[in-house]
């Protein structure tokens, strides 16, 4: 049986097209990721991302279609810090290719080389979902985001040394749009300072931080918890005497919650895109805090 | 932290090891989980549990009536170094009176092998079927479908080396195979050295768009068996008889899982639909072992096969309900009739069937309660079982399994 299964195998192996190794292929876990990804590497690299933006990406499964991108991966990049926890290791392990695991050239984690925010001095489940190694929702600050572009090149450098002054072009083409976009962001955004939002979940302590916005309250009662009854009736008591400018969520978030909190106090529920693809118009990173601001500003009017 | 230490503590002690402080650094630590279960029970009938047609073994059964813990059990697991994995979960348990504790996996698995390969020893739960593989807390009901109580006492796992291989492919392929001692259920005697089971499995699967994904598989087992025993038919006041089966076995089974959520976002709403079929032929001999020299017996030539079809849907956020089917059949044959009916291979011209219906609810993904309600056909005295159960899980994340 042992030799059945053994030329079973090699034959299988045999019948596979030789895939050309110019370019690397690279299996992103989250959409911000992918898009950085295609900025750097442009038409060096063959990008995938395992997620949507009508995907959470705290809940997915190690479906069989993951089992086999990550099996033909050169490079995982990922938000990292815990946010994969559910899912990844589990494909990694699960893929026999030894490139992609952690501690690997292969394995690139986003939050690694930023400093992250909300990190718990102790961590305990009666606290809901949080996250060991801090708040991985990491790509919602511009400044950060640069600096893990940064990183990024020096790993698609690392693993493709031969094509070092592409990518060393690109980042350098990249890093002047994006300072540029920075500080007409960083203008435009100078009314939205000190204002005071009610999120979903707390996807948007970066961007609070870039901006200085205030988070009041959250429609999980913790993290990864759905919303109840008594929790929207305990933020309503809040919000009456702290008012907030608006309620925000995301498109894998049901709107219900905020939508009912809304009614209860009157206060705006706007849908921010949090990723590309997460609204109209959000086809790139540059897009994606064009369509963030813009929102927020229009509710600030 | 405290609870890590305690975890650790208690274990060490069930174990008979001396305790071990937590590491520090949460990177190092071994992830420790530790899952509870309880139940209560409510049955129409009090007579001894049979599945007609089928020698039952393992843990097959439809477990105790009122108050009684399920499936408690718990495991460590790390990678060991940047090359093995390894895992081993506990199970404690209480078995008339006494409280065992009883390794129900202790393995290593290669983690940098590369192109794809993975090589996977020590006890594991085979990897034929789609339900074998997962903790009875991930399926979607309080117990097993029938054709795995009926042909592998609940769930096949052996002692052995596993090979398996995925495929550069666009669509998920993983082939694979087992070399396994052979000597629990539904093998028996570790034949061939101690090398006596085998099996084969292939899985493909992939999306279909951005809300559906699929899975199929196919295996196939087989084993040379010596004196497997199992329950058989009780009978008042007669010698005790076990009925033990000598002689070849196979089965072959394929399995499919269909899940679907909207965009691919399941935490709102999303439906699995799975079901599996698997047929098994065994000849050789039984005999009804009394402990005298000239036991009665037969020759003994079988098939018993049988599917399952289940769907679970989660409608809005932390509840789900589900609806399964079970059936059965088995056609066996042998040179005494009386004594293939002792041994509880007559199936009597019943067809064991069962509908349940399950509904629960999960406050986080931590904990899950669960009512479970069947009509079971499977042996001659149709029953009403309402189940009640919890499950929850302590420690780490679970992984987030297909």
């Amino acid at each position: 049986m042992k030799h059945t299964l053994c030329l079973v195998l090699i034959a299988m192996g045999m019948g596979l097209p030789q895939i050309a190794f110019s370019q690397l292929n690279i299996f992103a876990c989250e959409p911000e990721w992918a898009s950085l990804v295609k900025e750097l590497g442009g038409d060096r690299v063959l990008t995938t991302s395992a997620t949507t933006a009508h995907q959470d990406p705290h809940r997915i499964e190690a479906r069989p279609s993951l089992i086999a991108k990550v099996r033909r991966a050169d490079l995982l990049v990922c938000s990292g810090a815990e946010l994969e926890v559910g899912w990844l290791p589990m494909l990694q392990r699960q893929t026999g290719n030894r490139k992609v695991l952690a501690g690997q050239t292969g394995y690139f984690e986003a939050a690694q080389w930023v400093d992250r925010l909300g990190i718990p001095e102790k961590v305990d489940r009666s606290m809901g979902d949080v996250h060991a190694s801090g708040n991985p929702h990491v790509h919602l600050d511009p400044r950060r985001l640069l600096q893990i572009a940064l990183a990024l090149n020096e790993r698609l450098i690392s693993l493709d040394p031969s094509n070092t002054q592409h990518y060393q072009s690109r980042f350098e083409g990249f890093k002047h749009r994006w300072q540029m976009a920075l500080e007409r962001w960083q203008r435009l955004a100078e009314p939205l300072k000190g204002m005071r939002l009610v999120v979903h979940h707390q996807d948007w302590d970066y961007l609070f931080d870039w901006l200085h916005i205030e988070k009041v309250g959250a429609l999980e009662p913790k993290p990864g918890l759905p919303t109840s009854a008594g929790h929207l009736a305990k933020l309503k008591q809040t919000l009456t005497e702290m008012p907030a400018s608006a309620i925000i969520y995301t498109h894998y978030q049901n709107p219900k919650a905020a939508k009912r909190l809304s009614q209860l106090t009157g206060i705006v529920a706007v849908e921010l895109p949090y990723t590309v693809g997460g609204g109209e118009g959000v086809t790139d990173l540059f897009t994606l805090f064009d369509v963030t601001l813009k929102r927020l500003l229009k509710v600030k009017s | 932290m405290n609870k890590r230490i305690s975890i650790v503590t208690v274990l060490s002690l069930v174990l008979g090891l001396t305790p071990v402080c937590a590491v520090e650094s949460d990177g190092f630590n071994p992830a420790i989980s530790l899952i509870l279960d309880g139940r209560f029970s409510v049955y129409e009938n009090d007579t001894d549990y049979e599945l007609p047609g089928f020698m039952l073994g393992g843990e097959a059964g439809r477990g105790d009536e009122g108050f009684h813990l399920g499936h408690n059990e718990l495991a460590i697991s790390a990678n060991v170094d940047d090359m093995f994995y390894g895992k081993m979960t506990a199970v404690i348990a209480d078995h008339e009176g006494e409280t065992e504790v009883e390794l129900e996996e202790a393995y290593i698995e290669t983690l940098a092998l590369g192109n794809g390969l993975t090589v996977k020893g020590g006890r594991f739960f085979s990897a034929i079927g789609y339900l074998n593989q997962q903790h009875p807390h991930a399926w979607g009901f309080s117990d097993a479908p029938l054709i795995y109580r009926g042909l592998f006492g609940d769930q096949l796992r052996d002692d052995g080396l596993q090979i398996s291989w995925v495929a550069p492919t666009e669509l998920y392929l993983k082939l694979g195979g087992e070399i396994t001692r052979g000597e629990r259920f539904p093998a028996g005697g570790a034949s061939h050295d101690g090398a006596g089971a085998n099996s084969l499995f292939a899985k493909i699967g992939g999306d279909i768009g951005e809300s559906q994904a699929w899975q199929v598989g196919l295996s196939h087992w087989q084993a040379d068996i010596e004196n497997r025993t199992s329950g058989g038919h009780h009978h008042d006041g007669g010698a005790h008889e076990i009925p033990t089966y000598t002689g070849d076995s196979r089965f072959s089974g394929i399995d499919f899982v269909w899940k679907w959520a909207p965009q691919g976002n399941a935490s709102e709403r999303n439906l699995k639909l799975q079901g599996e079929y698997f047929i098994r032929d065994e000849a050789g001999t039984v005999s009804m072992d009394d402990g005298s020299v000239t036991p009665e017996s037969t020759t003994y030539d079988g098939e018993q096969k049988g599917w399952y079809l289940q769907a679970v849907y989660q409608f809005i956020p932390r509840w789900r309900v589900g609806l399964r089917y079970d059936r059965l059949d088995s056609d066996n044959r042998g040179s005494d009739q009386e004594v293939l009916a002792e041994a509880g291979l007559d199936n009597e011209g019943h067809t064991p069937e069962r509908l349940t219906l399950m509904g629960d609810y999960s406050h986080s993904e931590y904990s899950r309660v669960r009512l479970q309600y069947a009509k079971d056909d499977s042996y001659e005295d149709q029953d009403d079982i309402l189940t009640l159960q919890y499950i929850m899980s302590l420690g780490p994340h679970g992984a987030r399994q297909f």
